[in-house]
This record gives C-alpha cells, structure tokens and sequence, in this order.
C-alpha cells in the first residue's frame, strides 16, 4: 500500500469490469423488450417474456428436471463426499496419497469427454436409463467440489475435541453427528450451493446424457436460441442470474463469499 | 483398525469415481486402439484429414490467444484490486464471483446479443455513423475468442488475486526504500513471484477454453468448430463414435500434457520454496 496505484491501470480495472458486467447488464435489458426478437436497448417494457417461459412447456419440463437432477446430485455427492473428505483429514496417514487427486479427476478430466464416455459405457453400453445415467454424471461432476470445500472445513476442525468425546464414551458414529459435523456445518452448505450452481449450469456433461423427453434447462436454451431466437432466452437467463444473486447473498450471510473464490 | 476406517469411509467415492469415470474413460479411449483398421488407424485417418487438422490447431489457436489476453488483463485487474482498500476489494471480488457463478450458455448467449447482425455494437456503430450496413460479427474466430476471454477471465482475476495477496508486503516496502522504482518493484519483485500463479491461472483458462463446447457452438457456429463441438458433432450427427473416441483421447491427452508439464515448471519457478 506504499505506492499509488497508476491512473492508466485503475482506467483498464474499470475497462475490464464495464466487460465483465455489461453483458450481464444486456441481458436484463433485452429481457424486457417489446419485440419478437431480441434487441438491446430494449424497444417497449414488457414481462411477456417471462410469462412465456411458462407458456412453453419445453422449459417447464427442463427447469424441473435441471432442478431434480442437481438437488439430488448433489445430495448423492455430500453422501459419497462427506466420508471420503472425513478419511482425508481423518485417517489421511493410513491412505495413500493419490487418493485425494483421484477426487479431483473429474476437474481434470474434460467434461465433454466424460459426457461422452457415460453415454457410451453406462447409458448405451450398460443399458442404464437416461435420467439415472444424467444423475450419475452430475453426481461426478460436482464431487471435486464438495470433497474439496468439506476438506477445507474439516482442516480447521480441531479433532482433538472428537477423541475427547469418543473417550468420554460416546459412539465414533454419534459423535460424527453431534459434534464434527454441526462443528462444519458452514462447509456443507458451501458444499451443497457450489455443487447445485454447478450442476444447474452444466452443459457439456449433460450434451450427451439427454435424451428424448429428458433435457435440462442449459441443454434446452442452446436449442431455443438456435430456433427462435426471440427474448424468452434473456428472461431465463435473468431468473438464472437472480437464482444466482439469491445463492450468493445467502453464501455471504452464512460464510463469507472468500470461500468461492477459493 | 483405523486403517480400515479411513479405506472404509473413502471407498464409495473411490468405487464412484473408478465406475463411473476411470473405467468409461479407459474404454473410450481404448476403444481407438481397437478399431478393425489397426491399432493406430483412427489417429491416421484423423490426421489425414486436413479439415480435422484445422479443427485442432484452431483449437489450439483460440486456447492460446483466450488465454494470453486473460493473462494480461486478467493480472493488471488482480494487480490493482489487491492493493485498493479492504471495502473495495471485496465489492470487486463479489464482482468478479457473480459472472463465474452465472452459466456458460447464459454468459455466451449475452455476446449473441451484442455481435448479431441487428446487436449492440453493430446498432451502436451504425448510429455513431462508423459503418453503414452491419457487419457480420458472429461465427468467426474473434467471436469465440472474445466470449471465451469474457468467460474465463473472472476466472484469471481471482486466482491473480490471491497469489498476488500472498505477496509479503514487506518485500515491496523494503524494495521501495532501497529505491527502485514502482516498475521495478512490479518486474522484480511482484513479477517472479506471481509467476507460479501465472501458470496456474493459465492452465486453468488454457485446458478450460481448449475443451469448451457451448460457446464455440453458439458464437462459432459449424464454420468455427473446435475439438469440444467436433466431439459432439461426431458423435451425435455422424453417430461415428470411432472417430468421437479419437477426438476425446486427443483431448485428454493435449489437457493431462499440459497439466503436468506446467505445473512441474510452477514447481521449479517457485521461489518462495526455495
């Protein structure tokens, strides 16, 4: 903090926000306009848009679906998660270290790829029906995220307290619940929101996971743009953006927004 | 006992990740080795044919500039965000958060908006008197460029940040009162030290905007494809899934080479290990 920052720098900082908001800003104008295509500035204010939304049934069908899939994605995840992150911090000098990059593999993995071989190996290959195999590539999608987050809560936890109630004789299981876990309670909420804005958004796990009857809302705009081309898109990107503004005001009451930037 | 423990609670992730992901992924790319035409035949049809070498080194083009301009913005922003007081630090965080937390297909489908023939900037230059008939914007290679740096700069920025909060301030102070100048501070000082966090906000954009599919589909369209929409295309229109294999494995191959050499180099380069 010892030198002024240089004018021409502050100058391209704000240059580089007015590029990453007003994008976000056109959406919301166009969202509203009167037209039957989609124009920015907006020609005359009207929420038809959104009431189209509604109106067609695609998008019904698809917003339920991306919600089903992503809330029980992710609870699947905190399930299967939870424990692994718990062995990690827990029992880490007992397992190996490859262990813990082998949670993170579908990061490093291209999504499209692991979209692809799904719908081979497991849809097409083992015969397992659309909506479970989407649910399974969600699933995996979102574990990296919750095995990290949980990890990261459970570092700070002071383990010495949970060897204090197992040795005042109290059950490893029942003191998982009473005490480690309210203990990280705010990371299992991290957890869950990260994975849910994961999985609402996904789109290249999903391209090869939907089928017939069964899309998500990502999948089912990329084929309304192409088609139509007319605001509905802008107002369900605004009801998506809101969904996001909400998950953050909520992650910032709970924790602090730091933990996403992470 | 306790060893079996830690296996115990670690195994249905484990078994998870192994069935569902390990194993597809081996039988996908395995499956291009296994062609009737011979072991290597897929990837010799792949590169004779000029059209999916294109495919590929646009692919690698596009990565490569998205990432280089996402480097340079993206430093000088984390740069001045660092040092701007606590209050303001967390509004420009906040900032940078919401758009990484919106959608691809939402934040692609913004530049829809802006680069169509009847867009923003085409309504915008025309009323300025700039160009008579609009021009057309979308379904070239800037286009995707220009969203894919849009997407994955928020990205950039805030691994900058934190690499560059980490940075012990009295290093800086010490390097000003010896005298050297705020540039020389920044290339000296600040510079080397930030460059393992360079690399890894690289990697990040790099391997992200190499297999990315929705914003070369909508802003590139069929002229622009890249590995990630040939992938698709292949699969799906030409039901070739030999030939979808192929793609995937090059693509996996091209990310874990790029992982793994950079992040040894991010190692070596570190010299706050040292």
């Amino acid at each position: 903090m010892t030198h002024r920052t240089h004018p021409l720098l502050i100058v391209m900082t704000v240059l580089v926000y007015f590029f990453l908001l007003g994008p976000l800003v056109i959406i919301f104008g166009a969202s509203v306009s009167d037209t039957t295509f989609l124009a920015f500035p907006p020609q005359g204010l009207t929420l038809h848009w959104f009431e189209n939304i509604w109106e067609i049934s695609a998008f019904r069908r698809t917003i339920v679906t991306s919600f089903q899939v992503a809330i029980m994605g992710t609870l699947l995840a905190l399930l299967i998660g939870i424990p692994a992150a718990y062995a990690l911090n827990r029992h880490r000098i007992h397992l190996p270290g490859w262990l813990s990059t082998l949670f993170i593999l579908p990061i490093l993995v291209p999504e499209i790829v692991i979209g692809f071989s799904l719908l081979r190996s497991v849809n097409v290959g083992l015969g397992v029906p659309v909506f479970a195999s989407l649910l399974i590539g969600h699933t995996l999608l979102v574990l990296p995220y919750v095995v990290r987050v949980i990890s990261a809560a459970l570092a700070s936890f002071d383990f010495s307290i949970e060897e204090a109630a197992i040795s005042l004789g109290s059950h490893p299981v029942k003191t998982f619940f009473t005490i480690v876990l309210p203990n990280v309670r705010s990371g299992v909420i991290a957890a869950f929101i990260l994975a849910f804005i994961t999985s609402i958004n996904d789109v290249s796990v999903s391209l090869f996971l939907t089928g017939p009857g069964i899309s998500t809302l990502p999948i089912q705009i990329l084929a309304h743009v192409e088609q139509f081309f007319d605001p509905t898109v802008a107002s369900v990107s605004v009801l998506l953006m809101m969904l996001t503004i909400i998950v953050m005001i909520i992650v910032e009451r709970t924790l602090g927004l730091t933990i996403v930037a992470k | 006992m306790k060893r079996l423990a830690g296996w115990m609670l670690s195994s249905p992730a484990t078994l998870a990740v192994s069935l569902f992901l390990i194993i597809p992924v081996a039988a996908t790319i395995s499956a291009t080795f296994t062609s009737p035409g011979g072991t290597f035949a897929p990837y010799g049809e792949f590169f004779a044919s000029g059209f999916q070498r294109t495919v590929l080194w646009r692919t690698f083009e596009v990565a490569a500039i998205t990432t280089v301009i996402s480097l340079i913005l993206g430093l000088l922003t984390a740069y001045v965000v660092s040092r701007s007081p606590p209050w303001m630090k967390s509004v420009l965080v906040i900032l940078a958060v919401f758009p990484l937390l919106t959608g691809v297909v939402v934040r692609s489908f913004a530049w829809l908006i802006i680069l169509g023939r009847n867009g923003v900037l085409n309504n915008t230059l025309e009323w300025l008197g700039v160009i008579e008939r609009p021009m057309a914007l979308l379904y070239s290679q800037t286009s995707v460029v220009i969203a894919l740096i849009y997407i994955f700069i928020p990205l950039m920025i805030l691994v900058l940040i934190g690499v560059l909060e980490n940075i012990p301030d009295d290093l800086l102070q010490a390097s000003s009162s010896l005298g050297a100048s705020p540039t020389a501070t920044f290339l000296q000082i600040t510079l080397p030290l930030a460059t393992p966090g360079l690399i890894v906000g690289a990697v990040l954009v790099f391997t992200a905007s190499f297999t990315s599919y929705a914003t070369p589909h909508l802003l590139g369209g069929t002229r622009q494809m890249m590995m990630g929409t040939f992938l698709h295309q292949r699969a799906m229109v030409s039901f070739d899934w030999v030939s979808a294999s192929t793609v995937a494995a090059i693509m996996v191959v091209v990310i874990v080479t790029t992982v793994l050499v950079m992040t040894r180099i991010a190692k070596r380069l570190n010299p706050m290990a040292s």
